[in-house]
């Protein structure tokens, strides 16, 4: 699925503006273009997970290594994450956490729908600020604040890349 | 009620000695960054002498290979041993799998493998039961997995750690008698700043 996103380039500015040198990832169809473009870039090393926990624990030794780390998952990942996410809070690490949200504005999969309804209460309740972008001007602007506050103050922060933004996935059955 | 858990194993080995395992490991460590999993491991590392090089864990179950992997990527020029235990490993038997694909040249990950949760009552593992973590780890595409049942053996990996190539994963076979603990740090911002400290220097460990 290729949906347009002409706010990949603008995150992907924004990381090398920022000094983002690694980006890991579990792909989502609504990070597609932003993965690309990581992964044509020599200056980010582009490391695709098994599962998105490991990614937190990569920011925190990317932290210690004295580098700045980005994480791209879906909201339905970010239940994987709940108990890994204690060890950038309690060392106090800066994590940026870009998520697609999944199971809202016009989602076709009910299953998609409970983890979606609880992603920010699990982020919040896990120690991460959390900020939502619901219009392609608004992201740029909010990513960049963002990721200033997590290295800055040391701060976790999510941003909640919403589906109205990215467009509802669509299902349709293949022909018999 | 706290019977050697061996005793009720006569066909397992005894097993090497952990603390000495861990001493003999960390002889003449010079650059050498060390992330260990919670419980036991993190205990022979303090045992075997606190260093701002070191980053124990007190949580994060699972998650010790992935810290080490982020390490060995932003520190290419020094070589990052994760230490852990084998519950610890297979809880992030996922990221054997990605660091096969990373493959970073100055990642070691020793397994300490005891067959047992041991800060929780000794019960088994899976590898008591033959789960094979090098066999995993080789068919993740870490080709230099080792089982390791002597001291010689904990000895040539020792050269091995500091050595040119990797990465790496060895599962020394250990005994399940508990040791006396020894305990690291652990606050955490403590433990996050003296590694960058070390590794940066205080001005530009104090930025993000």
């Amino acid at each position: 699925m290729n949906q347009p996103t002409p706010w990949a380039a603008a995150i992907h500015g924004l990381f090398r503006s920022h000094g983002v040198s690694i980006v890991s990832h579990v792909p989502d169809a609504g990070h597609q273009r932003l993965i690309e473009l990581c992964q044509a870039d020599p200056a980010i090393r582009t490391v695709t997970l098994t599962t998105e926990e490991e990614g937190i624990a990569l920011a925190a030794g990317s932290f210690l290594g004295g580098a700045r780390a980005a994480l791209l998952i879906q909201s339905s990942g970010v239940g994987n994450c709940i108990n890994m996410l204690s060890l950038p809070h309690v060392c106090r690490m800066p994590l940026v956490m870009l998520v697609t949200m999944r199971g809202e504005w016009g989602e076709f999969n009910p299953w998609q729908v409970p983890m979606g309804a609880s992603t920010p209460a699990v982020l919040e309740a896990s120690g991460v600020t959390v900020f939502r972008v619901d219009a392609a001007d608004d992201v740029a602007a909010t990513v960049d604040g963002a990721m200033s506050l997590a290295w800055q103050s040391r701060r976790r922060v999510a941003v909640l890349l919403s589906q109205r933004l990215l467009g509802a996935k669509r299902f349709t059955p293949d022909p018999r | 009620m706290t019977a050697s858990p061996n005793a009720h194993d006569a066909t397992r080995q005894p097993g090497l000695p952990r603390r000495d395992v861990v001493r003999r490991l960390l002889t003449d460590r010079g650059p050498l960054l060390v992330v260990a999993g919670l419980g036991a491991s993190a205990y022979d590392l303090a045992a075997a002498g606190d260093s701002p090089l070191d980053f124990p864990l007190w949580g994060a179950m699972g998650g010790a290979a992935m810290v080490g992997l982020g390490l060995a990527l932003t520190q290419p020029s020094r070589p990052v041993l994760v230490l852990t235990g084998d519950g610890e490993m297979l809880m992030g038997l996922g990221s054997l799998a990605t660091i096969g694909v990373e493959k970073p040249a100055n990642l070691r990950i020793v397994v300490l493998d005891n067959e047992r949760f041991g800060e929780t009552g000794n019960q088994k593992t899976h590898t008591a039961s033959g789960v094979d973590l090098a066999a995993a780890a080789r068919a993740c595409g870490i080709a230099d997995a080792r089982t390791i049942t002597t001291l010689a053996e904990v000895d040539h990996l020792r050269t091995a750690i500091h050595g040119p190539t990797g990465p790496l994963l060895a599962v020394i076979k250990i005994g399940a008698d508990p040791e006396p603990k020894a305990l690291p740090p652990r606050d955490g911002p403590f433990l996050a700043q003296r590694v960058r400290t070390a590794l940066l220097g205080q001005t530009q460990a104090l930025e993000a």
